[in-house]
């Protein structure tokens, strides 16, 4: 399966990853060999065979949506981690422009 | 012997029987890191003071005879995609490069409830994609049988730390081979166990539906240690099994009427002679014990690799995309919100992390789901019922972990599908959700050879106890580097 520059550089935007001009044509051409690896699937006969997603049979496994609350510790480490920040709020671009 | 050669049951026994405290046991290990670790390359931090500070509190517990059982004391590593609360963890990442963990990974909590002294944080390849762990953004790691050789991957750095006696067990993770190829690679034991047995809660996700933490050790004896303390039902990962499904009963004390598959789609043309040699003598000798060795067939082989380069990146794309530069980890400073993320990403992602991620977002993607994604998950149903009907006629299934012994650093990097070849033998467990370990059986041009035996969903302890079985009885796993 041959990848064309565009849709290499439209998997990128999807993925939200900018790539550098040189890397595009070396990311198509490996992206393509790979692609090209899938095609012996199209040998193998999955007529009437069920996706299985779920390798271990568990189904809706749920709990209490309980609040739990969070140590000042725990907290002070959350917001440590937050590049942009004011006072205790995160900070981000506009959503909507 | 050094107290950093002992395995997790002679250190607790010395420990117990009062022979050298875990102050002494936990320097050594320190001392080993001190001296060989520059040229090896397995850890990414250590953490001196609190390691030893840990030690000194297990030691106190021994004394007052409040031990807190057998790995109280025993010094480890652990994988750096493992949260431990306050500390940096990165995944190999420049991405969380300055990233701290907000809570332990229930696996760390688990070990530091049973008193474990971490040693500090292993090299990996970056978000654990690759097989021979020079993807790590941060440095290079060496076997410790030839310094001019990979160790294997992802779990490189642990599998490294556990080969060269710079700690008594490591933790690492698998996705699709990413313990077991490491330890085949670096001479050592390491276990995947059956999906869902451990939990993943505080496991940076790399492809859910496949992931497992497991131990990384000296001995399959160690490994079953280990096993027992990490495993478990947690509320906190939905796809951790009940400890009802539990099998003790598949322990096993000796090989007698005990069923050995050798799968014929494993042997092919193209394999190491020398690797074929090494496994196909294990197997007999597994026969010498009293098993009983027949062909078995696993018609999809062939396809599972394919399989699984669709599904795992597919399901990477899905948990990469938290990191985005908003919330933690690196964040480039943008006009627009899209900016940020296009540049975060772009410029904090090595070369296979983006590969992987937009190979899964492509298969993901409209008008190719149903032909790439949707055929892999149908495959892997196929290739489940392959190990299932197997299963049924053999107790396990045994094979070669790698097709080749460890390559020369560098060698493998530039091609990714030659790279990807190597996992051909690991990725149909994971594929399965089935138990698999490595364990040491010989050594071919020099270096590490490891067979791989795998068993039925849940028969952890089967498998265990058989690798436990064929080393008492061999010496590979005792073997160890010089350097």
């Amino acid at each position: 399966m041959k990848l064309s520059l565009e849709q290499t550089e439209h998997i990128a935007h999807l993925a939200r990853l900018r790539l550098r001009e040189e890397e595009k044509e070396k990311f198509r051409g490996q992206l393509s060999s790979i692609l090209d690896y899938f095609e012996k699937l199209a040998k193998v006969d999955t007529k009437n065979v069920p996706i299985i997603s779920q390798i271990t049979g568990l189904k809706n496994v749920a709990r209490e949506d309980e609040v739990l609350g969070c140590d000042a510790e725990t907290r002070k480490l959350l917001l440590e981690n937050m590049p942009m920040r004011e006072g205790d709020l995160l900070k981000v671009r506009a959503v909507f422009e | 012997m050094q107290l950093n050669e002992l395995t997790i049951k002679s250190s607790a026994a010395g420990l117990r029987k009062s022979e050298f405290t875990a102050l002494e046991l936990t320097r050594a290990c320190l001392n080993q890191i001190k001296i060989y670790d520059k040229e090896i390359g397995a850890f990414l931090e250590v953490y001196e003071n609190e390691a030893l500070e840990q030690a000194a509190e297990a030691d106190k517990r021994v004394s007052a005879k409040k031990s807190f059982g057998e790995l109280d004391g025993i010094p480890c590593a652990i994988k750096d995609n493992m949260l431990m609360r306050g500390k940096t963890v990165s995944a190999a990442s420049r991405i969380l490069e300055n990233y701290k963990a907000a809570y332990d990974a229930t696996v760390v909590r688990k070990l530091r409830d049973a008193g474990v002294i971490i040693l500090g944080r292993t090299n990996m390849d970056e978000f654990a994609m690759g097989s021979s762990t020079e993807t790590s953004a941060y440095k290079k790691t060496r076997n410790p049988w030839n310094l001019e050789m990979v160790p294997g991957g992802s779990s490189g750095g642990s599998a490294a730390a556990v080969a060269a006696r710079m700690c008594i067990f490591a933790l690492g993770s698998d996705t699709g081979g990413s313990i077991r190829q490491p330890a085949s690679l670096s001479g050592v034991t390491g276990l995947k166990p059956t999906y869902g047995r451990v939990s993943r809660y505080g496991l940076m996700a790399m492809a859910s539906s496949l992931d497992q933490i497991g131990p990384i050790t000296k001995t399959a004896e160690d490994a079953a240690i280990v096993l027992k303390y990490i495993e478990g039902n947690d509320r906190f990962d939905a796809t951790s099994v009940k400890a009802e499904i539990r099998n003790p009963k598949s322990e096993i004390r000796n090989l007698k009427g005990l069923k050995i598959g050798v799968p014929k789609e494993y042997f092919v043309a193209g394999m190491d002679s020398k690797v074929e040699k090494c496994v196909r003598d294990a197997i007999e000798r597994l026969e010498k014990l009293g098993a009983q060795a027949q062909e078995v067939s696993l018609p999809h082989t062939e396809y599972a690799l394919a399989i699984y380069y669709i599904i795992m990146p597919a399901e990477v794309s899905a948990n990469l995309a938290r990191f985005d530069g908003i919330r933690y980890g690196a964040s480039i400073p943008a006009r627009t919100l899209k900016d940020v993320y296009d540049k975060t990403r772009g410029q904090n992602f090595g070369v296979e992390v983006r590969r992987r991620i937009m190979l899964g977002t492509y298969v993901l993607s409209a008008g190719y789901y149903d032909a790439y994604y949707k055929k892999a998950q149908q495959v892997r149903t196929l290739v489940k019922r392959d190990f299932d009907k197997a299963l049924h006629h053999v107790d396990v299934i045994v094979t070669p972990t790698s097709p080749s012994v460890a390559w020369k650093l560098g060698e493998k990097f530039d091609d990714p599908l030659t790279m990807y070849l190597s996992d051909i033998y690991t990725v149909s467990a994971n594929v399965a959700g089935v138990p698999a370990v490595s364990v040491p059986c010989g050594f071919a041009h020099d270096l590490p050879v490891g067979l791989q035996i795998i068993g039925k969903q849940f028969d952890d302890e089967k498998v265990l106890g058989l690798a436990r079985v064929y080393q008492e009885k061999t010496g590979w796993h005792t073997k160890k580097p010089i350097f």
